[in-house]
C-alpha cells in the first residue's frame, strides 16, 4: 500500500530537483580536498545530511519562510566532483520556492554555512549565487600619507639645517677679517703658464713655495 | 694670451690655457677624493636603462650573440665619446656652456643645447622616479595593494576594468596614473602624484644643494646601495623556481639574429644612451677634478662597470621573471585542469600537472564536443617567457605581479623600488649637474648670491615646468618627451663634440693635453677611433633614427577600457599639433648650434666694421 505512494513521491522528488532544467534549482560545488588537504572528509550521506539542515536553517531566517524542515530541502545529481543539484520546495512539496529568495537567503547566511564545512566562497560555491566580498581593511589613515610625511619631514629638517649652516658659514666669512684673503691672493693656487708649459698648482697653505727648489724637472721657477 | 685670430675673420679663435688664469678669482669646488668622483660618474652613467631596457634588447635580439655589437660598440664608439668628454672637461675646467665657448666661440650653442636637453630630460626622468617613490611609499603594506582588484559598488565582484585585465595592470594604470584614454584629454592633475612629484624634487634639492659638496656625500649611497640590491635579488632569484628557465632563455644565443641592421643599431643607441653621452654632466663632474688626473684610466673604467653592471642586472631580472613565466605558466595549467574537472566531475584534486596531457588525449577521443566547448587554452612556456616588457612596463607591471607571488613580498618591494629610485636619483644628480655648472660658469647669478639659492630656484623652475607629467595624459607625454627629446639632439651634441675637440680644438694639441694629464700620450686605437670611428658611428645612427622615425607615422599605445580589445592597448596616432611638438623637441635645442654660430660671426662682422673705421692701435 505505501509502495505506490514511496513511487509518488520520488517521481515528485525527482521532477522538482533536475540538473539544470529545474528553474529554481542550483548547483553547487565543493572543493573540499583544495581547501584541507590531508585533514580533507569524505563526502558521505551525513554531510549532505547537514548541508540540508544548513539551506533550511538559511531559510528559516527569511520571513514567512521560518516552517522550512530539512525534508523540504532536496539534492540530487551528486556526482564525484562534489557537486549536486539542490532545490527547496514549500511544505506542501509541489512546487519549488522562487530562486530570489533562496538567493537571498543563502547570501545573508553564507558565512554560517561556509564555517560548517570548514571551507570559503571559493571551496564551497554556488553556481549562481554571487558572494559578498569582505571589503578590504582600510586604514583610516593609508599607510602610504605616513611613510610620505616621514621622509618628506626629515627631508625638509635636513634642508633647513643646511641652509641655516650655509647661512652661518656666510656671515662668519664675511665678518673675518678680510686682510687675511689679500694675503692670500698673492699665493693661490693658481696655474700659471710659463713658456707654454704649464705649471702644477702649488699648495699654498704654509706660504709660498719656491720652485727653484722643487725637485721634479718639470717646474720652472716662476719669473 | 689668446691667439685670436681676428684679422683673418677666422674660425681658430683658439683660447690657450687662458680658462687657468680666471680660476684665479674663484677657487672651484673639487670632489673630496678620488672615489667620491668615480662613484658619481658611475651613479650618473648607471641609471634606469640599465635594469629595463638592456635585458630586454639581449632577449630581443637573440640572448648572448646581442653582447658581440654590444661589447663592439662599447669599444669603438663609447670609450672613445667618454673619454673625449671626461678629458675636455677636466682640461678646461668649466661646465658644458664654458668648455665649449672655450674651445671655439662659434660652438658655444653645443654646450646651450646640451644644457636644455638635460633639462628637458631632467623634467621626465624624475617623473619617473615620483612614479618609483610612489610605488615604494605603497609597498609598506601587506598584501600589497596591487595583489588585488577592488570590489565593484555592490561588493560582488571586482571592478570591471581590473578584471578584464589584471590587478597589477590596474593598480598602474588607474590608481596610479589614472590615465585617460586618449592624449587630447589632458584630465586633471592627480595630487598623489603632485605631492610625490614635490616629494622628489625635494629630495633632488638636499642632494645637489651645495653642488658636489652635498652631490659627493650621497653618492656613496645611491651609487653603492643598486649593487647591494641586485645581489641580494640575485640570490634570491637563483633559488626561485623557474629562475634558470628564465636565465636559459635569456642567454641562449641565436647568431642568426646579428643579420639584422636593427640588432646592430639598438646596441650602438644602447651604449650610447646607457653612457649618458653628451648632457653635459660628464664635462662638469669632471671639471671639479684635479688638472692631472688620469682621465683616460677613469674613462674605460667607469664604462666597463656601467656595462658590467647591465650584465649584473640582467642575470638578477631575468632570474625573477623565469620564476613569473613558470608560476603563469603552472596557473595557466591549473586553470585549465579545474575546467576538466569540473566539466566531467572528476574529483577534486585527482589531476596533476603531469597526469593532464594524458586525459585531456583522453578525453579529446571520448567526447570532443564537450572539450572543444571549453576553450582550454593552450599553456607553453615560452610564450610566457616572451612576455617580457622594457621600461615603465618592466618595473611597474611584470616585476610587481613576480613580487607577489614571492614570499615576503613587501620586503622585496621595498627593496626594489628603493633600488629604483636611488639609480634613477644618481642619476638624476648627474644631470642636474649638466644644469647648475653652466649657470655657475655663466655668471649668470652676481657672486653675492649663495650657491643654495641658485639651485633651489632651478629646482623650483624644474617643478613647476614638470607639472605637465602629473596630469592624466602625463604618461603619454612622458613617452613623447622620452622618445623625441632626447634621443636626436644628444646623437648630434656628441658628433659636435667629436668634430668639435678633434678638429677645432685640434687633435695635436688634445694629445699634447691629455698627455700631460695622464702622463701617457694617446695611442693608435685613440686616434682612430676619436678621428674615424666615432663620428662615422654618430652619423650612422643619426641616419638610420632619422629612417626609422619617417617610417611610419609616430603613433602611441592608450589604455582605453572601451576598446574592444580590451586590455590590448588600442593603437592611436598622434594629433597634428602634438606630432609638431614631437618635431620641434626632435630638433630646438639643436637650433641653439646654428644660432649662436650665427650670432658670433654677426658680432665679429659688426666688431671688424667698427675696428675698421677707428684707427688701428
Amino acid at each position: 500500500m505505501l509502495w505506490p505512494l514511496f513511487f509518488l513521491v520520488t517521481a515528485i522528488h525527482a521532477e522538482l530537483c533536475q540538473p539544470a532544467d529545474a528553474e529554481n534549482a542550483f548547483k553547487v560545488r565543493l572543493s573540499i580536498k583544495t581547501a584541507l588537504g590531508d585533514k580533507a572528509y569524505a563526502w558521505d550521506t551525513n554531510e549532505e545530511y547537514l548541508f540540508k539542515a544548513m539551506v533550511a536553517f538559511s531559510m528559516r531566517k527569511v520571513p514567512n519562510r521560518e516552517t522550512t524542515e530539512i525534508s523540504h530541502v532536496l539534492l540530487c545529481n551528486v556526482t564525484q566532483r562534489v557537486s549536486f543539484w539542490f532545490v527547496v520546495t514549500d511544505p506542501s512539496k509541489k512546487y519549488t520556492l522562487p530562486a530570489m529568495e533562496v538567493q537571498s537567503a543563502i547570501r545573508m547566511s553564507r558565512n554560517r554555512i561556509n564555517n560548517a564545512f570548514f571551507l570559503n566562497d571559493q571551496t564551497l560555491e554556488f553556481l549562481k549565487i554571487p558572494s559578498t566580498l569582505a571589503p578590504p581593511s582600510d586604514p583610516a589613515v593609508p599607510i602610504w600619507i605616513i611613510v610620505f610625511g616621514v621622509i618628506f619631514c626629515i627631508v625638509i629638517v635636513a634642508i633647513t639645517v643646511l641652509i641655516l649652516s650655509g647661512i652661518r658659514q656666510h656671515r662668519r666669512n664675511n665678518d673675518g677679517p678680510s686682510e687675511v684673503e689679500d694675503a692670500e691672493d698673492k699665493c693661490e693656487t693658481t696655474i700659471t703658464v710659463e713658456n707654454g708649459i704649464p705649471c702644477d698648482p702649488l699648495d699654498t697653505k704654509d706660504g709660498c713655495l719656491n720652485d727653484a727648489f722643487v725637485t721634479e724637472g718639470e717646474r720652472l721657477t716662476p719669473l | 694670451f689668446s691667439l685670436c685670430l681676428v684679422g683673418t675673420g677666422g674660425m681658430a679663435c683658439t683660447m690657450g690655457p687662458e680658462p687657468f688664469a680666471e680660476d684665479s678669482s674663484d677657487e672651484r669646488p673639487k670632489w673630496d677624493n678620488k672615489f667620491q668622483y668615480l662613484l658619481s660618474c658611475i651613479g650618473f652613467a648607471v641609471g634606469l636603462g640599465n635594469i629595463w631596457r638592456f635585458p630586454y634588447l639581449c632577449q630581443t635580439y637573440g640572448g648572448g650573440a646581442f653582447l658581440i655589437p654590444y661589447f663592439i660598440a662599447l669599444v669603438f664608439e663609447g670609450i672613445p665619446l667618454f673619454h673625449i668628454e671626461i678629458a675636455i672637461g677636466q682640461r678646461l675646467r668649466r661646465g658644458s656652456v664654458g668648455v665649449w665657448k672655450a674651445i671655439s666661440p662659434y660652438l658655444g650653442g653645443v654646450g646651450l643645447g646640451c644644457f636644455t636637453v638635460s633639462f628637458l630630460v631632467s623634467l621626465y626622468y624624475n617623473t619617473i622616479l615620483v612614479w618609483v617613490l610612489w610605488y615604494f611609499l605603497n609597498s609598506f603594506q601587506d598584501p600589497l595593494p596591487w595583489s588585488t582588484c577592488p570590489l565593484d559598488l555592490n561588493r560582488t565582484g571586482f571592478v570591471e576594468e581590473c578584471q578584464s585585465s589584471s590587478a597589477v595592470s590596474y593598480f598602474w594604470y588607474r590608481q596610479t596614473l589614472n590615465t585617460t584614454a586618449d592624449i587630447n584629454d589632458s584630465g586633471f592633475v592627480q595630487w598623489r602624484l603632485l605631492l610625490c612629484l614635490a616629494a622628489c624634487w625635494v629630495i633632488v634639492y638636499l642632494c645637489v644643494i651645495r653642488g658636489i659638496e652635498s652631490t659627493g656625500k650621497v653618492v656613496y649611497f645611491t651609487a653603492l646601495f643598486p649593487y647591494l640590491v641586485l645581489t641580494v635579488f640575485l640570490i634570491r632569484g637563483s633559488t626561485l623556481p623557474g629562475a634558470t628557465e628564465g636565465l636559459i632563455y635569456l642567454f641562449t644565443p641565436n647568431i642568426r639574429v646579428l643579420q639584422n641592421p636593427r640588432v646592430w643599431l639598438d646596441a650602438a643607441t644602447q651604449i650610447f644612451f646607457s653612457l649618458s653621452l653628451a648632457f653635459g654632466g660628464h664635462i662638469a663632474f669632471a671639471s671639479y677634478n684635479p688638472p692631472r688626473n688620469d682621465c683616460e684610466k677613469d674613462a674605460v673604467t667607469i664604462a666597463l662597470v656601467n656595462s658590467m653592471t647591465s650584465l649584473y642586472a640582467s642575470i638578477a631580472v631575468f632570474s625573477v621573471v623565469g620564476f613569473k613565466a613558470t608560476n603563469d605558466y603552472g596557473h595557466c595549467q591549473d586553470r585549465n585542469i579545474l575546467s576538466l574537472i569540473n566539466t566531467f566531475d572528476l574529483p577534486d584534486q585527482s589531476v596533476s600537472r603531469d597526469d593532464y596531457p594524458a586525459l585531456l588525449a583522453h578525453l579529446n577521443a571520448t567526447q570532443p564536443a564537450r572539450v572543444a566547448q571549453l576553450h582550454l587554452r593552450s599553456c607553453r612556456l615560452e610564450d610566457f617567457l616572451d612576455k617580457s616588457a622594457s621600461g615603465t612596463g618592466l618595473a611597474f607591471i611584470v616585476f610587481t605581479e613576480a613580487i607577489i607571488h614571492m614570499p615576503g613580498a613587501p620586503v622585496w618591494a621595498v627593496l626594489f623600488f628603493g633600488m629604483l629610485f636611488s639609480l634613477g636619483l644618481s642619476t638624476m644628480l648627474g644631470i642636474m649637474e649638466g644644469i647648475i655648472t653652466p649657470l655657475l660658469d655663466l655668471g649668470v647669478v652676481p657672486r653675492s648670491v649663495p650657491k643654495e639659492a641658485l639651485t633651489g630656484v632651478a629646482c623650483l623652475v624644474c617643478f613647476f615646468s614638470a607639472l605637465c607629467f602629473s596630469l592624466q595624459s602625463g604618461n603619454y607625454w612622458l613617452e613623447i618627451f622620452d622618445n623625441y627629446a632626447a634621443s636626436l639632439n644628444l646623437i648630434i651634441f656628441a658628433f659636435f663634440e667629436v668634430i668639435g675637440v678633434v678638429y677645432v680644438y685640434g687633435m695635436k694639441r688634445f694629445c699634447d693635453d691629455v698627455e700631460w694629464m695622464t702622463g701617457r700620450r694617446p695611442g693608435l686605437y685613440w686616434q682612430v677611433t676619436w678621428k674615424l670611428i666615432g663620428p662615422l658611428m654618430l652619423l650612422f645612427i643619426f641616419v638610420a633614427y632619422i629612417v626609422i622615425l619617417a617610417q611610419k607615422p609616430p603613433s602611441y599605445r592608450a589604455w582605453n577600457p572601451q576598446y574592444e580589445h580590451f586590455p590590448s592597448h588600442q593603437e592611436k596616432l598622434y594629433p597634428g599639433w602634438v606630432q609638431a611638438t614631437c618635431m620641434l623637441l626632435s630638433f630646438l635645442p639643436s637650433l641653439w648650434v646654428p644660432a649662436v654660430a650665427l650670432a658670433q660671426l654677426l658680432t665679429r662682422r659688426r666688431r671688424q666694421k667698427q675696428q675698421g673705421v677707428r684707427p688701428q692701435l
